[in-house]
């Protein structure tokens, strides 16, 4: 059938081809998961603990119940939205690690513009659409800084947004402790909080908020961006060879600002279902490390919006079970994070593998790249 | 839809039982609960072995876990997010925990809240002073120690242990526990040579490490001979103060074996006195207190047995200033300036006095500034 309808524009086997590498995109990912399983299951061995406990843990912590599924589902959120704010730069050739600062700048000027907002009682919806708003411009705009000065100046994206992370947090540390704090945080300066009226609730009948539905809208609508799109295609081009790309008269420039601004909304965002559906306010809890777990996630989904989303939920769950696994296997909390690095680990080196295994290969040469 | 129903189910799961264990006479209670004996679930924000802060917590579970009936679960390294209410959620649902303690600052609001509305059967409390009874449900409550009575003991060792009259602080943020502290050295250190100032320098945050051992050195270089400090793990400024020949004086957890020269004492919580008395309280199916706050007049904190720094005379002081605590001799012997000139405290406060709690100062004879 398939056949059929293509083979107007183009021959069979490349459809076969396209079929072989999509099988080998998602093959040698599984297969590098499957091989950090088996790495774990023997730093387990010799430790002494039992592999078949840990992942029937893993399973039941994080997909057992519907409780567990819920607690799954809540940590993958923030995680969904800043894996994306890893991967849209790292189309375009970027290696952009502030998600973390973006995150924060964004929870913060969402909860600074609800102070004046929710004492002037204005109504929820709009407030919650201009926190929404000012959250995602204020991390666009924070991170297009560092795209900006890659651009112009040719600074290093990857330290910039390392750095203007730090400021990020020194920033709202400097506001919460200081003018925008609310008096009644004694001991742990916070501004006002926003209130229960105007906070996000849960997706009806869970326990997980309205920032999963965004993530996911989000995911779906820059895979469409990415790979549908002549701005999407335009990006890759530029994150393949930015020379050829400039020579053919693409505005590189541009196209690496709006990308890092995309990822810096994706950030924020996050930042602003932090504050508006978990804290109420802005604090210094917003530092929790999120950004730096998307990088992992962006990674693991070879910077795939939409593979971002079940590598996401598998992050979630590896957190939810983590504390069953303290509790039951008498385990340190960095045993998780140790199955995270030999899975980061394999899975780079898993990179090498692309084109190696002859079943995966067209057999006749096309002009796939 | 379908997880709607099972969530329900277990609600009302949770809820026969909960009916079920009141309608049963009390001898039965009682057996049902030795048989399950009690589950207690701690969380804490850092690492188990931090010597500071959440070391002093898993000290104190450490202990009753040789309790007899007492089961004890521990968590570490959770976040101050929405990660908090799901382990102890968790806790409750999958490992049958009666009672949660949440011991950093930020599990309170909205989390432990929350949780407490969620799950009226199962006691939380909280290790600061924010429970108040007419705006948190019942089964929550606060546990607290007034640690700076102990600073205060550290100052007086401190006080007759320099010969610089100089102590230097590392402090965390100029929040009123953190000026607490620091004024209690002060007067401590006072008590006994007058002529002693204390030297402070804020880092901003609870875990800096390299600010922190900067600020270490600073002090040391700018003649203090004593440090001491308040932040969530003690480590690095102990350390370098035995690195550079200067003694110390810890906080939180024991550091007497990071310093074996010039240690001289710390202040340390006892949270296994409030920790055992839950265990008991529940064991017999009592009611728990909702407030619990003490310091050297009931048993919650102690200080570090005396290191190689401690002299005969500093030993002495601090021994007697222990003893003058116990019968609740007050810290804070007004009138008290502070360091801008302003008169701060009128008269002599008591020890527990809720006017201390929001303390926004540093004392005359503290150089340093919150701003």
């Amino acid at each position: 059938m398939a056949q059929a309808e293509t083979s107007f524009a183009t021959p069979p086997a490349y459809d076969t081809a396209r079929i072989r590498a999509s099988i080998e995109a998602v093959a040698i990912p599984l297969g590098a998961l499957v091989a950090s399983a088996i790495i774990f299951s023997v730093f387990l061995t010799l430790l002494g603990k039992s592999p078949l406990q840990f992942f029937e843990l893993v399973w039941r912590g994080g997909f057992g119940s519907s409780f567990s599924l819920q607690n799954t589902l809540q940590r993958a959120t923030p995680l969904i939205l800043t894996g994306l704010a890893f991967a849209i730069p790292a189309r375009i050739g970027l290696v952009m690690i502030g998600a973390e600062g973006a995150l924060v700048i964004g929870g913060f000027a969402a909860a600074a513009l609800a102070i004046p907002l929710v004492s002037a009682e204005a109504p929820v919806y709009l407030t919650m659409l201009l926190m929404v708003l000012i959250a995602m411009a204020a991390g666009g705009a924070w991170n297009a800084i560092a795209g900006w000065l890659k651009h112009s100046r040719g600074v290093n994206e990857t330290i910039s947004t390392l750095l203007l992370t730090y400021i990020a947090i020194a920033i709202m540390n400097f506001f919460v402790e200081g003018a925008l704090r609310d008096p009644a945080s004694q001991n742990k300066p916070s501004t006002m909080p926003i209130g229960k009226d105007y906070m996000v609730g849960n997706i009806p009948g869970t326990d997980v908020h309205w920032g999963l539905v965004f993530g996911l809208v989000l995911a779906v609508a820059l895979q469409v961006l990415m790979s549908r799109t002549t701005f999407g295609f335009a990006a890759r081009v530029t994150g393949g060879n930015p020379r050829a790309a400039l020579a053919q008269g693409l505005p590189v420039g541009t196209l690496i600002v709006v990308c890092s601004a995309i990822a810096g909304a994706c950030a924020g965002l996050a930042g602003y279902f932090e504050v508006a559906a978990i804290h109420g306010q802005a604090n210094a809890s917003l530092v929790a490390g999120y950004g730096f777990t998307g990088i992992l996630v962006a990674f693991l989904a070879r910077h795939n919006p939409l593979m971002i989303v079940p590598v996401a939920i598998m992050f979630g769950a590896i957190e939810a079970s983590g504390g069953l696994i303290q509790r039951r296997m008498d385990m340190p909390d960095a045993t998780a994070l140790v199955l995270q690095g030999i899975i980061f680990v394999v899975l780079l080196a898993s990179d090498s593998l692309y084109g190696r295994f002859a079943i995966f290969q067209p057999k006749i040469s096309t002009e796939r790249t | 839809m379908a997880t709607k129903q099972i969530s329900r189910r277990s609600i009302l799961k949770t809820g026969a039982a909960g009916i079920a264990a009141m309608a049963l006479p009390m001898p039965f209670i009682k057996a049902a609960s030795a048989a399950d004996g009690v589950v207690l679930g701690a969380v804490y924000v850092g690492p188990r072995d931090d010597f500071g802060w959440n070391q002093a917590h898993a000290v104190a579970m450490e202990i009753l876990k040789s309790t007899d009936n007492v089961t004890v679960i521990e968590e570490e390294n959770v976040p101050e997010t929405d990660s908090v209410s799901k382990s102890m959620e968790s806790m409750i649902n999958l490992d049958g925990a009666n009672l949660i303690l949440g011991t950093s600052f930020g599990y309170f609001e909205p989390f432990m809240i929350d949780l407490a509305n969620k799950y009226p059967d199962v006691q939380f409390r909280h290790a600061a002073p924010l429970w108040s009874e007419d705006k948190h449900p019942a089964n929550l409550g606060s546990y607290f120690c007034y640690l700076n009575q102990a600073h205060y003991v550290d100052g007086v060792a401190a006080g007759l242990s320099t010969t610089t009259n100089k102590i230097g602080f590392v402090a965390a943020k100029p929040i009123p526990t953190v000026l607490s502290n620091i004024n209690s050295v002060l007067l401590g250190a006072r008590s006994v040579n007058p002529n002693v100032e204390v030297q402070v320098i804020f880092t901003g945050d609870w875990s800096l490490p390299v600010r922190e051992a900067e600020a270490a050195n600073a002090l040391v270089d700018a003649g203090c001979d004593v440090l001491t400090c308040h932040v969530d793990g003690p480590k690095v400024v102990i350390e370098t103060a035995e690195g550079r020949g200067v003694k110390s004086c810890g906080h939180n957890a024991s550091q007497a074996a990071l310093a074996p020269k010039g240690f001289i004492t710390g202040a340390e919580y006892k949270w296994e006195t409030i920790y055992s008395m839950y265990a008991d309280m529940l064991a017999k199916g009592e009611t728990l207190p909702n407030v619990v706050v003490g310091g050297y007049h009931n048993d919650m904190v102690k200080n570090t047995a005396y290191g190689a720094g401690a002299t005969p005379e500093a030993i002495a002081a601090a021994d007697a200033a222990i003893a003058g605590l116990k019968e609740g001799k007050p810290i804070y012997v007004g009138p008290l300036k502070d360091n801008q000139g302003n008169l701060v405290l009128d008269k002599t406060f008591d020890n527990y006095d809720p006017v201390l709690d929001g303390m926004n100062y540093l004392l005359e004879g503290v150089i340093g500034s919150i701003t």
